[in-house]
């Protein structure tokens, strides 16, 4: 292990950018602007704007040295459980910074945005195939809330029916955090499952809980603790049985590409995190891109707008030639009079430039090649999960999907190093630390997700490292338990943060 | 693709598990197992995706047009040192900083981030931002109505279509009921109503954009504020065209304690729609309400310095059902552009933009309302969008205009039935004097032409 | 830490000190170790009914939040604003500096219903 001690850490927090620069130090951009009197009445005008003026090559420099304080992807293995941190590739933001994507405006009339709706058309039609759905809307800005949209898709659902009595939303003890918040934003009542011995929810769990007032039941398959959900269309036949609906939550869908659908499992509505399996880089929490998806019973429902298509000229043919793919030969139009709808989620249409990153990552799959995605991830995530075995607790000792969890909880006892401690001991080694502390039922919880985009020689090395780390644990704890050192801060005080919040730079005469 | 397995690695690999086959091991019950034929293009190597996204690019002509769109989403110039840094990989490919040690760079500049809102509103506190400035507003009415208790919240008619629709979808899902206040005849809310409407006491919140929809400056006077204060509505401001920030007063000298927004003006790229970025600020009586991330600036274990995700408590994965809202992914990286763009534009050039989308707009309303047949609709002192009337269908005018390779405008009939023969023409420092002679010279044609048949 | 027996204690891990027609309400040494370093606390509005049991506030350290239940029915007559900008008090003196609210007893026989210093002892070392 490294001797280094956290007195070598490399420099300090550069200084804040209202710290740098000079009144007047400006760059010209555009014209030198005429007085605002000239144009409005001082009363509406504000009095002063403290705002710094900097010379581009400090703002270069400020956010450069930024950058190197903040880890991605592209500087190491970044092993994050739920959160699908696979490489990210150069092509698609090649492909949405393109002039004629990037500059294009939401109003832009259909009939000259076909270009950019036959994207949104094709990627909508993909997905639909590839999870089993009637249909996708694009609409949702993320994961949660295309969980939100699908609720409210649900509770219209319902009332259209004159089932508003169903209150009730079931969601395992596994779930992501955001599937309760979720609910609780649609009025619905959160009844939590507990998971049984196996990690997975019973049958005869969910045939206890479910009755008349079932809206809906939320699931991850393969859920949290990386386990496909074996008896799913057992537990979705006794939803469906009084009246409910499933939900999917899509977090985990990188482990099923290809191999098994949604709407073959029996769920009725879901989500994907484009974020997340299909590529789009995840820019520090955001922005995402959460389309929703609903079996045929649900389509009217989607959130507007909806991306149509209409057959044009049959006899459609490219200028060079080559044959067109059906798409090619169709009219495009956004959708806004669906009567049935939950109506808009988000000011605009979608996160069109993800959209495009998704497609493109399609493109450069296939069919074949998802499913060899989700294939190689699950591969990866067994390989590390049986070599982590030999030195850590695997409280579910059997073949998972594409994550798995470890428990530190034998190692606390032992020598009181914590999840929360190997997390840090990975950061002086140039990694990310897993997910911790979530699943919430396991105990001292490490949840690793590798992705298919690892080469086996990354896996080697990170196992190498959390056995080390481990072992160091064994013989000096002490160690381990004052890690990070070679960061450029060490743990910080999350508690003074909490408690005396600032949350903002101020002009030092205020 | 983007797999770098060997055939020897997936051997060894699988060996290691103890399974025989990839096919083991994603192995389910027959029941769910995929029998369908999968609708997917088959692979394309990388040449040949760009061919197949310049094909769909050439598409979207509309780019190339004389453009006078506007309505919630804004041309401005970004300086290219925005994207040298924000595509930075280390930027771009971190996810949520969690683990504090390794995420300095990018806390600090959310830190940033928050600081430049409130620098810009004048409020207490902002947060790291949300999707965008419709869900903005949902969010923060939900603040008020979780301040108060309320279940009905009044919103101005001026306020973006597209956000009061958004925030219905949000309301639905409450029980939460919506009534919406007239517009005067000047294009601002008609604040007499307003007045009247908030003494019934039965409103969380009450909402009002700046510029509104229209283009038009419009906040509580002296009097109004008064009346929300009396009635304990909690005032929101809403603000879709940020540049406006850097002219006009602040929100926070009107009155509002809740301000929501979309800084997609901030050097976001327009991009059909998103991804923008949505934010919301408050007084700090509102701190614990308010939705989504917070960075705060802390010290390490020796004093150092330190950014750190915080308060988070409010949030859903530790209150799951009781949370303040269901937000997990936020718009970081879009926030992030736009504090690059602040920095780079400084207090100066700031102004500078502000005050030519000013001039701008002057110079577009004084040129189409001196066509004979086209008219302004309204009075009140406007930022950088003014309502034509060109007394005819809207539509047909737009459509004639493109013909001529001219995006005059966003039709308001979709929105406003009462204005079928109007249109939202926005001017922004990129407009030129040339583009606003050929939408002058194409609309005298077009309205002419029209009232001759 | 023991557990004052003077007080009153609920199996949520609250504590009751009786003083005639008022009671004085707080969490105890085990909840506030157990919660770890609180940082905010939210309490009723004064003037507010509350029923006993039932969940009138919340109580957050740095990664966890835990519903606060009262052990004792009554109205709020004055809370205790000085955690507003200490809460570390409820840490450092939970039986002391660390009080949460006041409550004007509806009904003195609620106190049947709670713990003896004794009893909870045994709860909180289980």
């Amino acid at each position: 292990m490294s001797t280094q001690t956290s007195n070598d850490r490399p420099n300090a927090a550069p200084p804040l950018i209202f710290e740098l620069g000079q009144e007047g130090r400006a760059n010209r951009y555009v014209e030198e602007g005429r007085p605002l009197d000239q144009f409005l009445p001082t009363s509406l005008l504000r009095d002063e704007l403290p705002l710094p003026d900097n010379s581009e090559l400090e703002v270069v420099r400020h956010f450069t040295k930024l950058s190197q304080r903040t880890f991605g992807i592209d500087l190491g293995f970044y092993p994050l459980g739920s959160c699908t941190m696979k490489y990210n590739p150069r092509v698609n933001d090649a492909m949405a910074s393109k002039r004629e994507f990037a500059q294009l405006h939401p109003y832009t009339p259909d009939e000259h945005a076909q270009g950019a709706l036959q994207v949104m058309y094709e990627l909508e039609r993909s997905l639909s195939s590839l999870f089993g759905m009637a249909a996708f809307s694009l609409n949702p800005s993320a994961g949660a809330h295309a969980e939100l949209a699908a609720l409210l898709i649900a509770k219209k659902y319902f009332k259209d029916r004159g089932e508003s009595h169903r209150d009730k939303v079931i969601v395992p003890d596994t779930a992501h955090g955001t599937n309760p918040a979720s609910a609780a934003m649609c009025g619905f009542k959160v009844i939590s499952l507990p998971s049984d011995e196996r990690g997975r929810v019973s049958v005869e769990e969910i045939k206890k809980v479910v009755g008349p007032d079932t809206a809906v039941c939320m699931m991850t398959n393969p859920n949290t603790l990386g386990l496909f959900e074996d008896h799913i269309h057992e537990i979705a036949a006794a939803v469906h049985e009084v009246g409910g609906l499933m939900y999917y939550d899509g977090a985990n869908a990188n482990a099923i590409m290809g191999n098994v659908r949604p709407g073959d499992m029996g769920f009725d509505l879901m989500h994907l995190n484009l974020h997340k399996t299909f590529t789009i880089p995840h820019g520090g929490g955001g922005a995402g891109h959460g389309p929703v998806g609903v079996a045929a019973h649900l389509v009217d429902y989607l959130p507007t707008p909806y991306v149509r298509a209409t057959p044009a000229k049959a006899d459609a043919t490219a200028s060079n030639g080559r044959p067109l793919a059906p798409s090619d030969a169709m009219t495009y139009e956004l959708d806004f009079d669906r009567p049935k709808s939950i109506g808009p989620m988000r000011s605009f249409w979608s996160n069109f430039a993800h959209a495009v990153r998704a497609l493109a990552y399609i493109y450069a799959n296939g069919a074949d090649g998802l499913k060899k995605v989700s294939q190689l991830a699950v591969l990866n995530a067994n390989y590390v999960r049986v070599k982590v075995a030999d030195f850590l607790e695997t409280p579910y000792p059997e073949i998972c999907r594409h994550e798995f969890v470890a428990s530190a909880q034998d190692l606390k006892k032992a020598t009181g190093v914590k999840a929360l401690d190997i997390a840090k001991a990975l950061l002086d080694h140039g990694m990310m630390a897993p997910t911790m502390y979530f699943p919430l039922i396991v105990p001292e919880c490490l949840m690793i997700e590798p992705t298919e985009t690892e080469s086996k020689e990354t896996l080697d090395h990170f196992v190498e490292v959390l056995r080390e780390i481990v072992e160091t644990a064994r013989k000096e704890p002490e160690t381990i338990m004052a890690a990070p050192v070679k960061t450029v801060v060490g743990r910080v005080d999350e508690t003074r943060a909490a408690r005396q919040p600032d949350l903002k730079w101020e002009p030092a005469s205020a | 693709m983007y797999t770098p397995h060997t055939q020897a690695d997936i051997r060894a690999m699988l060996d290691a598990i103890g399974v025989g086959s990839l096919d083991e091991l994603l192995a389910v019950p027959d029941a769910v197992a995929l029998k369908a034929e999968l609708d997917i293009v088959p692979a394309l190597p990388e040449y040949q995706i760009a061919r197949r996204f310049e094909h769909f690019a050439a598409k979207n002509a509309g780019v190339d047009f004389v453009s006078f769109l506007g309505a919630g989403a804004y041309r401005h110039y970004a300086p290219p040192a925005i994207a040298t840094l924000a595509m930075r990989g280390e930027f771009l490919t971190a996810y949520t900083p969690y683990q504090a040690e390794v995420s300095q760079g990018y806390l600090q500049a959310i830190y940033e981030w928050q600081s430049y809102i409130c620098l810009l509103t004048g409020m207490d506190m902002a947060n790291a931002s949300v999707y965008d400035g419709a869900t903005a507003l949902a969010e923060g009415t939900i603040m008020a109505i979780n301040a108060n208790g309320r279940k009905k919240v009044l919103v101005s008619r001026a306020v973006d279509p597209n956000y009061r629709a958004v925030l219905k979808t949000y309301c639905d899902g409450l029980d939460i009921a919506i009534d919406e206040i007239a517009i005067a005849a000047d294009g601002t809310t008609d604040l007499a109503a307003l007045k009247a409407a908030v003494a019934s006491k039965e409103y969380a919140a009450v909402a009002l954009q700046t510029p509104n929809f229209f283009g038009n400056i419009d906040t509580l006077d002296a009097d109004a504020l008064a009346a929300v204060r009396e009635s304990s509505t909690v005032p929101i401001a809403v603000v879709s065209e940020a540049i406006s920030l850097a002219a006009l007063a602040t929100p926070a000298s009107w009155g509002a304690e809740i301000v929501v927004g979309e800084a997609q003006s901030f050097g976001v790229a327009l991009a059909y729609g998103g991804p923008y970025v949505g934010f919301i600020a408050a007084t700090k009586e509102h701190m614990r309400r308010i939705p989504g991330r917070l960075v705060g600036k802390s010290v390490d274990n020796d004093g150092r310095t330190a950014y750190v995700l915080t308060l988070q408590a409010r949030e859903q994965h530790i209150r799951r059902e009781r949370a303040t809202s269901n937000i997990c992914t936020n718009q970081a990286h879009c926030a992030l552009i736009a504090t690059i763009y602040l920095a780079l534009m400084g207090k100066t050039g700031l102004r500078d933009v502000a005050a030519l989308n000013l001039a701008r707009s002057r110079e577009l309303a004084t040129s189409v309302s001196a066509i004979a047949g086209v008219d302004l609709k309204f009075t009140a002192p406007f930022f950088n969008e003014i309502v034509v009337d060109v007394h005819q269908n809207a539509d047909d005018v737009l459509a004639k205009l493109r013909e001529r390779k001219i995006l005059g405008g966003v039709a308001l009939g979709r929105f406003y039935p009462e204005l079928s023969t109007c249109i939202l023409m926005n001017a922004t420092e990129l407009t030129s004097t040339g583009d606003i002679e050929a939408l002058a010279t194409a609309l005298s044609e077009v309205v002419h032409v029209h009232a001759n048949v | 830490m023991a557990q004052p027996a003077d007080l009153l204690y609920s199996k949520e891990h609250e504590w009751v000190k009786i003083e005639g027609e008022t009671a004085l309400v707080g969490i105890t040494d085990y909840a506030q170790n157990s919660l770890g370093d609180i940082v905010y606390v939210e309490l009723p509005r004064v003037g507010k009914q509350i029923d006993q049991f039932g969940n009138v506030g919340v109580v957050e350290s740095v990664k966890a939040v835990s519903d606060l239940f009262t052990p004792i029915g009554g109205e709020v007559v004055e809370i205790n604003g000085a955690l507003e900008n200490d809460p570390a008090a409820v840490n450092r003196d939970p039986y002391g500096a660390g009080w949460l609210f006041k409550v004007k007893l509806t009904n003195a026989g609620e106190t049947g219903n709670l713990l003896s210093a004794a009893d909870y002892e045994k709860i909180a070392t289980e």
